[in-house]
């Protein structure tokens, strides 16, 4: 079955179109990363996917429906700006919540749905933060609860923009392993990302600049022109002993990536 | 010890005052709760002052005050999303306009009849030593209806002050359930402004559900602490009121407000590595 279908499809929010001319599928268990500046399209695109803004023009199938039309079947992940806000709630009723989408208003919890919950804060190693106040929590606890809250939906389709952030390395390598996890149980996978060392590993890379520039596997569309074109600025390595490696300077987001490719044959 | 008691047992009009403020608190708290939660403070007083035009019109034509409080609210309401939506302007800008608007209105309203003039402080500072039987059971049924929507709503209402778009996306359309808790705002104003008045309802709305956020470590809790926050101060205000004939509703809220930096301060005092517990904007990081 087909996770995602976009066919001649336009995004963009106030009727303003952002990306056009999208064309692609994601099969069940496939993966998909989104690569691109701010304000290339990738949070417009995950935002359209997940139903938050409407189809400009085309089509697109989420889950064979339209997008929004399978909430219980979704999981998302937004880029969370943390306000410092004073909601009194603990680690386990954020993970918890995850559930909603399938319980509905009165749906009774049962024992499955404590289960998945347990399961998921064990995946992201935050079981014992679970009756701490959400609001105790450094940036990178409080993004594992978050990710623990995406596990626990076991979602068909997981959608999550910048879920990275803030994560150390232990977090990241727990987060990398829940998502081969969940791919390997079928579910599909997008996420909107700046690290390009983690979208080589998808099956498919889409590259946005306000436009489609790419889209393909990893070893296909991450290569020096295309990543020139997508960012902006890239810098090869001239020492001969370094061939195939090259860095990617982008102003908004943190220090400049070095990117290893394979010599080419000679 | 019977000077704690039997002021509502000798007095009809102490017990139901009691009755209502007590149900006054139980909505407060839980519709308070998700006001506090959501950051709602702005409307909730807007609303509070909102509807002083309404009852104004009312009592003029002869109506009960609830109609005309709730009809007050609607248009409140109404125009809070209309200008919102309309407008680039922050909406606390738009609010903040509105509110003045009402406020002025209610007053031009009561200008115009010169019975008005006791009935403007009932209107403003509440008399809840003259809650009859009636305004009770109204009270009652308003309170059951408030709680049980808010309880029905939980989740959505959880998802909405966690992440409006997360309860979109959890199939809970976060334009709905807004609507639904404005609403339920404006309720529990409509039948608060009997007890303790449509300027210090907001004091009753925001207090006891703010101390809650202190102390809770989850909203039910946070609840709980409320309904406890709000009926006490019901019960000291109204003692005090009898035994040192102070105004009885703006005692009551004085005594929430009270609890409120009472506990602010023990708090602040109780952790003092953690000087007010507050997140960098910025990082996310707690400092020290």
């Amino acid at each position: 079955m087909t996770a995602i279908e976009a066919r001649d499809l336009s995004i963009g929010y106030r009727g303003e179109v952002v990306v056009p001319d999208v064309e692609l599928t994601v099969q069940e268990g496939g993966s998909l990363a989104l690569v691109g500046t701010n304000g290339s399209g990738k949070s417009t695109f995950i935002r359209t996917l997940v139903g938050l803004l409407p189809v400009l023009s085309g089509s697109m199938r989420v889950l064979g429906q339209a997008p929004g039309r399978s909430p219980a079947r979704l999981a998302y992940l937004s880029q969370f700006h943390e306000s410092g806000y004073i909601l009194p709630i603990r680690a386990i009723d954020v993970v918890r919540m995850a559930r909603y989408a399938t319980l509905g208003l009165f749906g009774r919890a049962r024992g499955e749905d404590a289960d998945l919950v347990d399961w998921a804060m064990e995946v992201m190693d935050v079981t014992i933060l679970r009756n701490r106040p959400l609001r105790d929590l450094s940036g990178g606890q409080r993004q594992r609860v978050y990710l623990a809250n995406v596990l626990a939906h076991r979602a068909d389709l997981i959608v999550l923009d910048e879920p990275t952030a803030g994560l150390d390395a232990a977090g990241r390598e727990r987060y990398l392993d829940a998502m081969a996890a969940e791919l390997q149980r079928g579910a599909a996978l997008v996420t909107a990302t700046h690290d390009i060392g983690e979208a080589v590993e998808y099956h498919q890379v889409l590259l946005l600049a306000r436009r489609v520039v790419a889209l393909g596997s990893g070893a296909d569309v991450l290569t020096p022109d295309k990543l020139m074109e997508t960012f902006g600025i890239v810098i090869s390595d001239p020492h001969e002993e370094h061939r195939g490696r090259f860095t990617v300077a982008e102003r908004t987001h943190g220090s400049p990536q070095t990117i290893e490719t394979r010599p080419p044959a000679e | 010890m019977e000077a704690f008691i039997d002021p509502f047992i000798d007095n009809a009009f102490m017990l139901r005052a009691l009755l209502a403020g007590v149900l006054v608190a139980i909505a407060c708290a839980v519709i308070g709760t998700f006001v506090v939660l959501r950051g709602l403070a702005f409307i909730g007083d807007a609303l509070a002052h909102g509807v002083l035009p309404g009852i104004a019109a009312a009592i003029l034509l002869g109506l009960p005050g609830m109609l005309g409080a709730a009809v007050g609210a609607v248009v409140m309401i109404a125009g809070v999303t209309l200008v919102t939506s309309r407008s680039r302007l922050s909406s606390d800008t738009a609010i903040g306009l509105l509110f003045v608007a009402m406020l002025a209105l209610g007053v031009v309203i009561v200008s115009t009849s010169e019975a008005f003039q006791g009935d403007l402080v009932a209107i403003l500072f509440g008399q809840i030593l003259g809650t009859g039987t009636e305004e009770v059971i109204v009270m009652a049924i308003a309170t059951v209806v408030v709680v049980t929507l808010a309880m029905a709503a939980s989740r959505p209402f959880l998802l909405l002050s966690f992440d409006p778009e997360q309860a979109d996306v959890a199939g809970f359309p976060s334009r709905r359930y807004h609507s639904l808790m404005m609403l339920l705002v404006a309720l529990t104003v409509v039948v608060a402004f009997q007890t303790v008045g449509t300027l210090l309802v907001f004091g009753m709305l925001l207090a006891p559900a703010a101390t809650g956020a202190l102390l809770a470590s989850h909203t039910r809790s946070m609840m709980l602490i409320a309904v406890v926050v709000g009926s006490v101060s019901t019960y000291l205000g109204l003692l005090a009121s009898y035994h040192y004939d102070v105004a009885a509703s703006a005692t009551i809220v004085l005594v929430a407000v009270g609890i409120f930096f009472a506990v602010l301060l023990l708090t602040n005092l109780s952790r003092p590595g953690r000087s007010n517990g507050r997140t960098d904007i910025s990082t996310g990081e707690m400092h020290p």
